[in-house]
């Protein structure tokens, strides 16, 4: 699957919850895009990521 | 210059229904984290701009960490080059749980960094119907500012002068244009480079200024922060107080001319 434009390799699927756990992600401070749509909170420990998955997880930074 | 009523006991900045004390709004780009929350306390700043961008795990801090808790997030939709691009970025910053409202800045100039005016209205259609309190970034164009009302901005946001450059106020004319006939309040928005600038146009009625590069780039940016935000109450004081009559052609004695000393 695709995460913020790198490729990576799921060797199989894995709940969103525990892909952003396993990878440092601050779940307080990030939002979910997956596949062109925005996923909300609540359903991070009941979607599946799929190695045809393309994910963008972004957060605020400074900026003018 | 027409000046319009303003009830000077209870002078706040109103935006959407949203009142503010502070008339100064602090870019959050280019600062270092240990400086950003000095940077806000000290201008007294009520709205702060944010990007939104990928995510990095690496790093343990993030920018809301610093960010006092009353003040009011504005997420840019800096890195979009159409009105697509912006909606999408608005809508992923609104699900950050920060609030409704956006800036939007839809550049497609990479060495400029102007606006693209067309794009902005576009987008502020859409996300004005979605219910964001749209703030739009523009090139001042009275025509382009009218359809901005029209599509249900909440301000307009011309720009000064080109994003980082400390040039001042180089459209000020076309600023003040759209001063005189929006009703909407005016931020001005890219380029001030001195307190001086902000003080000048705040004094023609600009609602607030938007200033991010002139402190991030200050010598001391404590201060610097602290001297723009009593240049913007100043500036701000004097358009309410009424700036006296010009005289082109002529002097008035400033002392009587009767009863003089002579012989």
């Amino acid at each position: 699957m695709k995460v913020n434009g790198k490729n990576i390799t799921l060797t199989k699927s894995i709940i969103l919850n525990d892909f952003l756990k396993k990878n440092d992600y601050n779940i307080n401070r990030i939002v979910i895009e997956l596949n062109g749509e925005i996923i909300s909170k609540d359903k991070y420990n009941t979607v599946n990521l799929k190695d045809t998955d393309v994910m963008e997880v972004l957060s605020f930074v400074g900026g003018g | 210059m027409k000046q319009k009523k303003e009830n000077i006991a209870d002078d706040k900045l109103v935006i959407a229904g949203h009142e503010f004390n502070s008339r100064f709004i602090l870019g959050s780009g280019k600062f270092s984290l240990d400086l950003i929350k000095a940077a806000i306390e000290t201008a007294g700043a009520e709205i702060i701009t944010l990007a939104l961008r990928r995510a990095n795990t690496k790093t343990e801090y993030n920018i809301l960490d610093f960010i006092p808790k009353n003040v009011t997030l504005l997420p840019n939709t800096s890195g979009a080059r159409t009105a697509e691009e912006a909606v999408r970025i608005a809508r992923l910053s609104r699900e950050l749980g920060c609030g409704d409202f956006v800036k939007i800045e839809v550049i497609n100039d990479s060495k400029y960094l102007l606006p693209n005016n067309y794009e902005t209205v576009k987008a502020t259609e859409i996300l004005a119907k979605e219910g964001f309190v749209v703030m739009p970034y523009m090139y001042p164009d009275i025509n382009i500012a009218r359809d901005l009302v029209n599509a249900g901005a909440a301000t307009i946001m011309p720009l000064a002068a080109p994003i980082g450059s400390n040039l001042g106020l180089l459209t000020k004319h076309f600023i003040k244009i759209i001063i005189d006939e929006i009703k909407l309040p005016v931020i001005v928005d890219a380029g001030i480079g001195s307190p001086a600038q902000a003080c000048e146009i705040m004094q023609e009625g600009a609602a607030a200024v938007m200033i991010n590069t002139a402190i991030a780039t200050a010598n001391d940016i404590k201060e610097m922060a602290e001297a723009f935000k009593l240049a913007i109450q100043a500036g701000r004081k004097a358009y309410l107080a009424g700036l006296g009559r010009v005289l082109n052609f002529k002097a008035e004695a400033s002392s009587p001319l009767i009863d003089f000393l002579e012989d």
